[in-house]
């Protein structure tokens, strides 16, 4: 346990000193400043809006409704963005670390202290889960923030959606790692942003089968969600911060009409463990 | 410590695809022995090494390094191992380097810090402790990289190419390190292909060629053959130069010089008793070792083993 230990610091040091940390908080705060402007226009447009049309109705009421389905919408949109981004940086914090240090032989004068093979994995994805809690914090709190900050506003089961957008970046970091015990980094970015956008397209074609009624389709999309789960956690996450209303009409473009179960979700978490145990597998029985 | 070899290899092979990059190491090194493992590059001294410390699983034959299996982590925590192109976390400064494979071996931190101090002064870096790796030149990560393999006090070191890209100083340190390893009883086994370095530190040699020891000597003890031994002699019978090759080969007179080579240093005296019994006035003899890089030629052909 120590040794998992010293490796996951070692693992946050190392992104820390080559700058990882830093890039991403400077690109976190350049997106957050951009969504505060974006969503501060839109908003006060959407304001305007909303106003004249409570006074043509004469009802109050619709405005604040339409008022806040908008925020919603844009903050769900906030949020997607965040998703991407944090699923980028997880595929790529995976991707280069053992398959780097494998190359390069950085891996040599570790594996051969009296440690476990399987502490060098363990302890460098515990310190991804690290980084990667601090960089989702960072970005979809940000984002929420901005928005609570401009509008008073925050989504219905924000701490459920947050951990769902969470979970889905150690995921894809998780499969990286397992990839990356395999292949050279570059290889195993290009199986996990693959991987990435079949989920997707699943994703899209189970929501439009939902919506058009096909049942094939929706069956297409549970079977790439079986393949790679991914999006239809970001589904789940949207369907869990959407306004009632948005959910009951199915109509907005970021939340989402097919919701993946609970059972898809207890899928993601076993599938998260069980690439991990692929990796240390893999690692432990490869040449170094 | 169990009195057993630090090293026993049996029929260990390593197969690559359809290439086997070792073929058949036995090899056996004794506790407190300095190893020289000899080769061309691409024979297998790598691979070999590799096997040893559990880097590389061998497709057949059996191992045990300090008298357990390989890969065993009791094992592993008195071994040292400086690879050869290695590449450190660059990010990490010198006592941080240090540090983060201390506590990898489970050293206490007290400890640790004290020897991290010692070996930085050790391999001339306590100025740099604190700067990162990535502002070190190849000598000196050479010198941190050594400091590394020897923090948690080894019974036995694996150095592969340590000496690779030194200027002659740090190569003058390596082999200072290499001796000061052997009186304190630490076993060393050292991969080279520069002869000079093995030359000076070993105390035998194994010669690999295409994954095969092809010959093991003992190289420090005056036992060791391949001497040449040059006389100048008068009033040599043709008697006494014929009874020479009782003692060696090679036997060559001209005029007052006379050459054979010997197995053993321990045959010079004879050789005297011998030439002065028959007659013989014997001025001088000069033993001549043969250099290594001699037996190296002879052993691995000139080819360099391609």
């Amino acid at each position: 346990m120590n040794n998992i230990w010293v490796l996951a610091r070692m693992t946050f040091r190392e992104a820390v000193r080559r700058r990882i940390v830093l890039t991403g908080v400077v690109l976190g705060v350049c997106f957050l400043i951009i969504f505060t402007a974006g969503f501060h226009f839109i908003i006060s447009q959407i304001g305007t809006s909303a106003a004249n049309l409570s006074a043509q109705s004469n009802s109050p009421g619709l405005a604040r409704i339409a008022r806040t389905e908008g925020i919603n919408l844009l903050l769900l949109a906030g949020l997607y963005a965040v998703t991407f981004l944090s699923v980028a940086m997880a595929a790529l914090l995976g991707a280069d670390t053992l398959a780097g240090e494998i190359s390069s032989g950085t891996i040599q004068t570790i594996v051969t202290k009296p440690i476990r093979r399987s502490d060098v994995v363990l302890g460098k994805w515990l310190g991804f889960v690290g980084l990667l809690a601090l960089y989702v914090l960072l970005m979809a709190g940000g984002t929420v923030l901005s928005v609570l900050v401009q509008t008073g506003y925050t989504p219905d089961h924000l701490v459920a959606g947050l951990a769902l957008i969470y979970l889905e970046a150690a995921l894809i970091m998780t499969i990286s790692l397992a990839c990356s015990s395999a292949f050279p980094a570059l290889a195993t970015g290009g199986i996990v942003f693959g991987l990435w956008g079949l989920s997707f397209i699943g994703g899209w074609i189970e929501q439009f089968g939902s919506l058009l009624q096909i049942p094939t389709a929706v069956k297409v999309g549970i079977i790439t969600s079986l393949i790679i789960p991914s999006e239809s956690l970001w589904r789940r996450a949207a369907f869990e911060m959407q306004t009632p209303l948005a959910g009951a009409l199915g109509m907005s473009p970021f939340g989402t009409i097919s919701v993946p179960s609970l059972l898809m979700i207890t899928y993601a978490v076993i599938y998260l463990f069980a690439s991990l145990a692929v990796s240390v597998r893999i690692f432990q029985r490869r040449d170094l | 410590m169990s009195g057993g070899p630090a090293i026993r290899t049996d029929r260990l092979r390593k197969v690559f695809g359809e290439r086997a990059a070792v073929k058949d190491l036995t090899l056996l090194v004794e506790q407190g022995e300095v190893f020289g493992f000899l080769g061309p590059n691409g024979a297998g001294k790598t691979t070999a090494m590799k096997m040893l410390l559990g880097l590389i699983a061998p497709t057949s034959g059996t191992a045990s390094v300090l008298g357990a299996p390989i890969g065993d982590r009791r094992a592993l925590a008195r071994m040292g191992f400086l690879p050869e192109h290695f590449r450190f976390q660059e990010w990490l400064t010198a006592r941080e380097f240090l540090e983060l494979h201390g506590q990898l071996c489970n050293m206490n931190p007290r400890d640790l810090k004290l020897r991290i101090g010692e070996l930085l002064d050790r391999v001339g870096l306590s100025e740099y402790r604190q700067k990162q790796l990535h502002t070190f030149s190849k000598g000196m990560l050479q010198r941190i990289g050594l400091a590394q393999a020897l923090l948690n006090r080894p019974s036995l070191v694996f150095l592969d190419e340590p000496t690779s890209g030194l200027d002659p100083i740090g190569r003058r340190l390596v082999r200072d390190i290499i001796h000061e390893l052997r009186s304190l009883g630490t076993s060393v086994f050292l991969n080279s292909h520069l002869l000079s370095e093995i030359e000076v530190t070993c105390d035998r040699v194994a010669f690999i060629r295409h994954g095969e020891v092809v010959r093991v000597m003992e190289w420090r003890s005056l036992e060791a053959g391949q001497t040449v031994a040059t006389l100048h002699v008068r009033n040599l019978s043709a008697q006494a130069l014929e009874g020479l090759t009782r003692w060696g080969q090679d036997v060559h007179a001209e005029g007052e010089q006379v050459s054979l080579s010997v197995p053993s240093e321990s045959a010079l005296p004879e050789i005297v008793r011998h030439l002065v019994a028959h007659g013989a006035d014997v001025y001088s003899l000069v033993p001549n070792r043969k250099s290594l890089e001699e037996i190296f030629i002879e052993t691995i052909g000139k080819d360099g083993g391609l």
